[in-house]
């Protein structure tokens, strides 16, 4: 017999009696009164910033220090970003390891985590979102959410596809539990919310 | 004296560092506390991802082909593995037939149990764990001590001397920033010249056929964005019915590890990139026969958030390495006698069983029920030292005569202190009352 069925057969003779899946729906979860404040909160909790932008989306990505400063920039918005790599041309997503900044758009954000919904990521190439030296998030203020309940009851993930959520610059606390920003991903996160 | 009883030893030798360890442990179960204090709902969730499992768990097989159906149509390759033998000569035939040498890995405390890593090596594979911690722990050849913060036993000076040694950086460095710049620039040249990415998995998704995991330094991505090979490995309880259920775990797991509300990457893989695969491993390797066990099966509800450890006294204060296998503390000790009861008789009494492993627990494991269970089987099985054996008989003899108590009360009390006791050596006896409980009581209560 295939190990396959071996285990399917061990398992379905050890299962206990059946238990009812329960009621998610009828869980309260958290709301907050601010929306905004909060998830601005929350992503400066995750050692991200954020940025409420009132002008143009090109003048608060121009205020980000890594990005002023930027030599090789994708943007997942088009039209956005001084970007000067275009990912349909890269073949190779090793060609990507040079990149300083890299913008993604967001389809939504969770107050309660600063967690920010990546669907548009660059496919065969979203090694540019990891390998970036720094990330800059944009999501619309319409597209915030409370709690991930909610957050998933309104996203899902393209099949054959990835999807993710992101939540401050990449970290690491291995070393004595020294909270070091920069682990092997970006060292910054700014997310931008933008005016619905 | 158990194996368990002789590491901790060892490590308590060291008491300015068993306290340190102790402090810092103990820092990570305070940050959990204060993430769990903003989540009003908290005790209700934990009660529903409990109720999640167990619904889970009774219908595993189902869910297993529902995920099996889900994920091949999304294009990924199942594979199925009765035991840890399985699962590596899986692996590492997915890695010969594409002539794959080098191998970038995140966490995964799966093939830490099946000691993937020595049998690639054997096989001439170069394997690097991508997991600062678990980098840390490889270069000097020993398992993780703790199943989220491997190197968590290591100070930083030491950490310093050894990547002096292994990556180049400057004698004396110690600073953690500097240190972890090096192990960033090392381990993208490693990213980069990887030929198959190998992760973990935190949930597997019924409903999607995807894959959930969970990093906060972003490796698990790097490492399956660049090779075109991605291998996920898991046990057959990682699975959860759907993205709603998912919703509930991924709001605990983090808390409950590091006081996070969510790490920095929660990765969806739902299938292989264009031009790439993905490889599905599912995993027995004794599962099947802890879900037979009706009053252990809770434990394969367990979403490995180290919080028990994080709690736990005895842990804090002998150090997971003192537990001799992956999974350490109180959930290792339920876990590991399955495995092998005669080697890890020792490990359900390393615990004062004083429960507060099953107080933090996110998914509400009867952790220190669990343990006592086990207490009992191994004793009835005669996997308990005589010693433990004939104390215990002779004690229940004693508490079932009020007569006997009196006298061993009268005895003790003299000759108690003078009995050569392993318990006194790192600590004191209180001074023995002259008189009994009851004879004091006596005298309080009704005095003449």
């Amino acid at each position: 017999m295939s190990a396959r069925d071996d285990i399917l057969r061990a398992l379905r003779a050890a299962a206990p009696a059946p238990a009812p899946l329960p009621d998610l729906a009828r869980l309260k979860a958290v709301q907050y009164p601010d929306l905004r404040e909060r998830f601005a909160k929350s992503v400066v909790e995750v050692g991200g910033r954020c940025v409420l932008v009132d002008g143009t989306l090109e003048d608060a990505l121009r205020a980000i220090p890594e990005y002023a400063s930027a030599r090789k920039v994708v943007s997942l918005l088009p039209g956005v970003g001084r970007a000067n790599v275009d990912l349909a041309s890269v073949s190779d997503p090793h060609d990507l390891q040079d990149v300083d900044f890299c913008v993604l758009p967001a389809e939504l954000g969770v107050a309660e985590n600063g967690a920010c919904w990546i669907v548009q990521h660059g496919g065969p190439n979203r090694s540019g979102a990891f390998l970036t030296q720094h990330l800059a998030v944009v999501v619309r203020a319409d597209a915030l959410v409370h709690n991930l309940h909610e957050a998933y009851a309104r996203v899902t993930v393209p099949s054959p596809g990835f999807a993710m959520w992101l939540s401050g610059p990449s970290k690491t606390a291995d070393i004595e539990q020294a909270l070091v920003i920069g682990a092997h991903g970006a060292r910054s996160c700014t997310v931008l919310v933008t005016p619905t | 004296m158990s194996e368990h009883s002789q590491r901790a030893g060892g490590f308590v030798a060291d008491q300015p560092r068993m306290h340190w360890h102790d402090q810092a442990v103990w820092f990570v179960r305070n940050k959990r506390d204060i993430a769990r204090s903003f989540v009003p709902e908290w005790e209700e969730l934990r009660s529903l991802a409990s109720q999640i499992k167990a619904h889970t768990l009774s219908r595993l097989p189902d869910y297993l082909e529902e995920f099996e159906r889900n994920a091949a149509a999304a294009g990924a390759r199942v594979h199925w593995a009765r035991d840890a033998a399985e699962h590596n000569r899986i692996v590492h035939g997915l890695l010969r037939e594409r002539g794959v040498t080098r191998l970038v890995k995140s966490k995964s405390m799966l093939t830490e149990e099946c000691h993937l890593n020595e049998h690639l090596e054997a096989h001439g594979v170069e394997v690097v764990d991508t997991d600062l911690g678990e980098r840390i722990v490889q270069f000097r050849r020993e398992p993780p001590s703790h199943i989220v913060m491997p190197a968590i036993h290591l100070k930083k000076e030491e950490i310093g001397e050894l990547f002096h040694e292994k990556l180049g950086t400057p004698a004396g460095l110690s600073d953690p920033t500097q240190l972890t710049e090096a192990a960033r620039g090392h381990m993208r040249e490693k990213f980069l010249a990887a030929q198959a990415g190998l992760t973990g998995v935190n949930f597997a998704v019924a409903s999607t056929g995807g894959v959930v995991v969970c990093t906060n330094e972003g490796n698990a991505d790097l490492g399956t964005s660049l090779p075109p090979i991605h291998i996920a490995c898991m046990g057959v309880e990682k699975m959860v019915p759907s993205p709603e259920a998912l919703a509930v775990f991924l709001r605990l797991l983090a808390r409950s590890a590091t006081g996070q509300p969510i790490t920095t990457y929660t990765s969806h893989f739902q299938g292989p990139r264009p031009g790439a695969e993905m490889h599905i491993v599912i995993v027995d390797n004794g599962r099947s026969r802890i879900l037979a066990r009706e009053e252990y099966r809770n434990s394969l509800k367990c979403i490995r958030c180290a919080a028990c450890m994080n709690t736990c006294p005895v842990y804090r204060r002998s150090g997971g390495h003192s537990y001799g296998v992956t999974v350490a503390g109180p959930i290792g000790s339920v876990l590991a006698p399955h495995i092998d009861p005669k080697k890890h008789a020792g490990l359900p009494f390393a615990s004062t069983l004083c429960g507060s492993c099953t107080d933090v627990c996110p998914v509400r494991i009867d952790l220190h029920h669990q343990l006592l269970a086990w207490r009992g089987e191994l004793a009835a099985r005669g996997l308990v030292p005589l010693h433990k054996r004939i104390v215990s008989r002779v004690g229940a003899w004693v508490l079932a005569r009020t007569w006997a108590y009196r006298i061993f009360g009268k005895l003790l009390r003299v000759l108690g202190p003078r009995i050569p006791n392993p318990w006194t050596r790192q600590r004191e006896l209180p001074p023995m009352p002259r008189e009994s409980f009851r004879a004091q009581w006596k005298k309080r209560v009704r005095p003449r």
